[in-house]
């Protein structure tokens, strides 16, 4: 009952929240609709036993995923009102695309063979006993196919390397946080006794002195080394 | 689980990690430092495989016989020299980074793991850890333009060629059921005619591999990449990679697919007809010293490829003494082309190199070597690596694809000779600097290989020999 009762609410939210990444006006917004129809599906996921699944969705889709779109739509200055142009003209050709699609897709559903053993299967998937879904996955995925695992490891390092190679610059006068200058600079923070009822301003604290336009950009940072590219 | 067998493959990982960590921590440059402990990695691992047993790892997944312990000591001995070729350039060029030495030892990792392939997926994973750091090594030189351009037209085009080996393997394990080398040859013995979908699937995956091997007709991107790449990037393209896809390509076809030779026969033999054929021709007209050795690496995979084509273990001998051959050869010319400088600055056309005879004696006497021996000439060492390939042909009743092979060579002497012609009969362009000890040493060490082998074959060829029974069986 309760089962039920959550399921049509999640499966409710997700459908309205999937709706309103069409619907919004605003890209942001949408995103943000994305992360809630993510985070519904998880929930979903959750329901039907397949806790790993869910958490996937939750760390991939909405941790790095919908952030990076995030980050499209705010840095890249689209304007949608201009997408959107031609819609009345190109709609019938976007209806006939979408009724093929559809129609193949009840072709498929209609002919759709199972294989014999997918019933059993689907009461049972695991053939060990006494172990949970991830348990079986991680036992695939770290026994089975260790080698392929750390393989993909390497190339991932390999993509990290490179991206790294191929973009990154020294640029000179960024400013680094220096802890060791931060700690030394004990001396220039003074305490005062200051008066209860009375105004900062009245007091004239004084305020530490503005930072320098151009600090330093001929001496060499000693901080800033050490992190590939010396361009 | 014998992971242990997978000793090499796990000391040059962790050893690249240890080199990575070391190379970024140290808050000065660690170019050097770097790069050498980087060759002792290679060469410690040349040494365990030597002294690899033999069988069969991670259920199934990793091989090592005596086919696959040959071309790893050929990929990581060329990957070593390689290395020493970039060593003096990248400095010059100001590009001496320490990522250069890690990305290629990641690369050579790549080669080890796809050499010892055994299942579909392992193939596909060796193949892209040996790709991905080749876009980024091609694009090292980041802001030279025809660097970045050479390393996005790689990445583009080898994506593309990892679609076409991925949809290959995608219809093979539809027809055989499983991704795994021995299932798979199991699959296809059981069954009395081969389907379409099969030989579909089995020819894409050659398409794949074929690209990486830059065999006609998905050469493409190779004179383009060749020539913007930096020189000893270019170098390293045109050897080490080459064996690893080789010895891939061979394992796959001769293990999984060895019952439908008769199928991929036919490829192959196209493939290498035209290898040899653009190779000879295209060469001709170019200028670029890079360029022409970008077609000269074709023609050359094309006679490499006449030895797969007689699918028998006299061709695969061929195959694997033309390899140890060309790459040797290969690297000591790209030695002598990587020390071309002329007040400093790197120059790479033809016409350079003129008066090299008189200017620099020495040099030119080791590059005239190299030019001898690619086109063929006894009793150098590449006379000897394509007479195997041709014996091999003509006793196999591939009478085509020698006389083919012959023809080629002839014209491809041209170019070759015309490069000997240059350095000692034209006028002198101005004085070369002096080479780097560096490219001193591999320029007499694959000299000295070139011409002593025919003095002293015999080890080589008995190691060819037995690498080949070890992967046909006898």
């Amino acid at each position: 009952m309760i089962v039920g009762l959550a399921f049509y609410l999640f499966a409710a939210v997700l459908l309205a929240a999937a709706a309103m990444v069409v619907l919004s006006r605003n890209p942001v917004h949408s995103v943000l609709y994305l992360i809630l129809a993510f985070f519904n599906a998880a929930a979903l996921f959750l329901i039907a036993g397949a806790e790993l699944l869910a958490m996937t969705l939750v760390i991939v889709y909405v941790g790095a995923v919908a952030v990076l779109f995030l980050f499209v739509v705010m840095m890249l200055d689209i304007d949608f009102a201009r997408l959107r142009e031609g819609f009345q003209r190109y709609a019938p050709i976007g209806a006939v695309v979408g009724g093929i699609l559809f129609l193949e897709l009840l072709l498929v559903l209609g002919t759709w063979q199972f294989a014999s053993e997918a019933t059993a299967l689907r009461a049972a998937p695991i053939q060990q006993g006494g172990l949970t879904n991830t348990e079986a996955l991680g036992r695939i995925l770290y026994t089975d196919y260790v080698y392929l695992f750390q393989l993909a490891g390497m190339i991932l390092l390999v993509a990290m390397i490179g991206a790294i190679v191929l973009t990154h610059r020294q640029r000179p006068g960024t400013r680094r946080q220096s802890v060791a200058e931060q700690v030394a600079r004990s001396n220039t923070i003074s305490l005062e006794k200051v008066p209860v009822g009375v105004g900062v301003r009245a007091l004239s604290i004084r305020r530490p002195p503005e930072p320098e336009l151009e600090p330093r950009q001929l001496a060499p940072d000693p901080h800033g080394q050490g992190h590939g590219g010396h361009h | 689980m014998n992971w242990t067998l997978a000793l090499p493959e796990l000391v040059l990982a962790i050893g690249t990690l240890l080199i990575l960590v070391a190379g970024v921590l140290p808050k000065r440059e660690t170019y050097f430092p770097v790069c050498m402990a980087s060759i002792g990695a290679l060469l410690l691992t040349a040494v365990l495989v030597l002294a690899q047993g033999e069988g069969s790892a991670f259920g199934g997944q990793y091989i090592a016989d005596g086919f696959s312990r040959f071309m790893k000591v050929l990929a990581l001995l060329a990957a070593a020299v390689g290395l020493l070729l970039a060593l003096d350039f990248n400095e010059k060029e100001r590009i001496g980074r320490f990522e250069y030495p890690v990305l290629l030892l990641l690369a050579s990792l790549g080669m080890l793991v796809m050499i010892s392939a055994n299942d579909l997926l392992v193939l596909y994973m060796g193949i892209e850890l040996l790709s991905l750091p080749l876009y980024v090594i091609a694009a090292f030189d980041r802001d030279n333009g025809r660097s970045a351009e050479a390393g996005l037209k790689y990445f583009v085009l080898g994506a593309l060629a990892s679609g076409l080996m991925l949809y290959g393997s995608s219809l093979v394990y539809g027809f055989a059921g499983a991704t795994g080398f021995d299932q798979i040859a199991a699959a296809f013995n059981h069954q009395h005619g081969v389907s379409a979908g099969v030989v579909v699937g089995v020819v894409f995956v050659i398409a794949g591999l074929a690209f990486k091997v830059s065999a006609v007709p998905f050469h493409m991107w190779t004179p383009d990449v060749y020539e913007g790449a930096p020189t000893p990037v270019t170098a390293f393209f045109s050897a080490a990679p080459k064996v690893a896809a080789l010895a891939l390509l061979a394992r796959v076809l001769y293990d999984p697919f060895g019952d439908l030779a008769p199928q991929w026969q036919q490829v192959i033999i196209l493939m290498s007809l035209l290898s040899m054929v653009l190779g000879a021709f295209a060469a001709i007209g170019q200028q670029n010293i890079k360029r022409l050795m970008a077609y000269s690496s074709i023609g050359h995979v094309g006679y490499a490829l006449m030895g797969l084509a007689v699918a028998d273990t006299a061709g695969l001998r061929g195959l694997l003494i033309y390899m140890a051959i060309y790459v040797a050869m290969n690297l000591g010319a790209f030695a002598v082309l990587i020390a071309m400088r002329r007040q400093g600055k790197a120059v790479e056309t033809v016409a350079d190199l003129a008066g090299l005879g008189r200017t620099d004696p020495m040099r030119a006497a080791w590059m005239s070597i190299f030019m001898f021996s690619m086109a063929g000439i006894p009793p150098l060492a590449g006379f000897f690596g394509k007479l195997y390939v041709f014996l091999a042909a003509v006793q196999g009743g591939l009478w085509l694809l020698a006389v083919v092979g012959v023809l080629a060579s002839v014209v491809s002497a041209y170019y070759y000779l015309r490069i000997v012609k240059v350095m000692y009969f034209d006028e002198a362009a101005g004085r070369l600097d002096d080479a780097p000890a560096s490219l001193g040493v591999v320029m007499a060490a694959a000299g000295i290989f070139t011409l002593a082998f025919a003095l002293w074959p015999a080890p080589l060829v008995a190691a060819a020999q037995s690498a080949a029974m070890a992967l046909l069986g006898g």
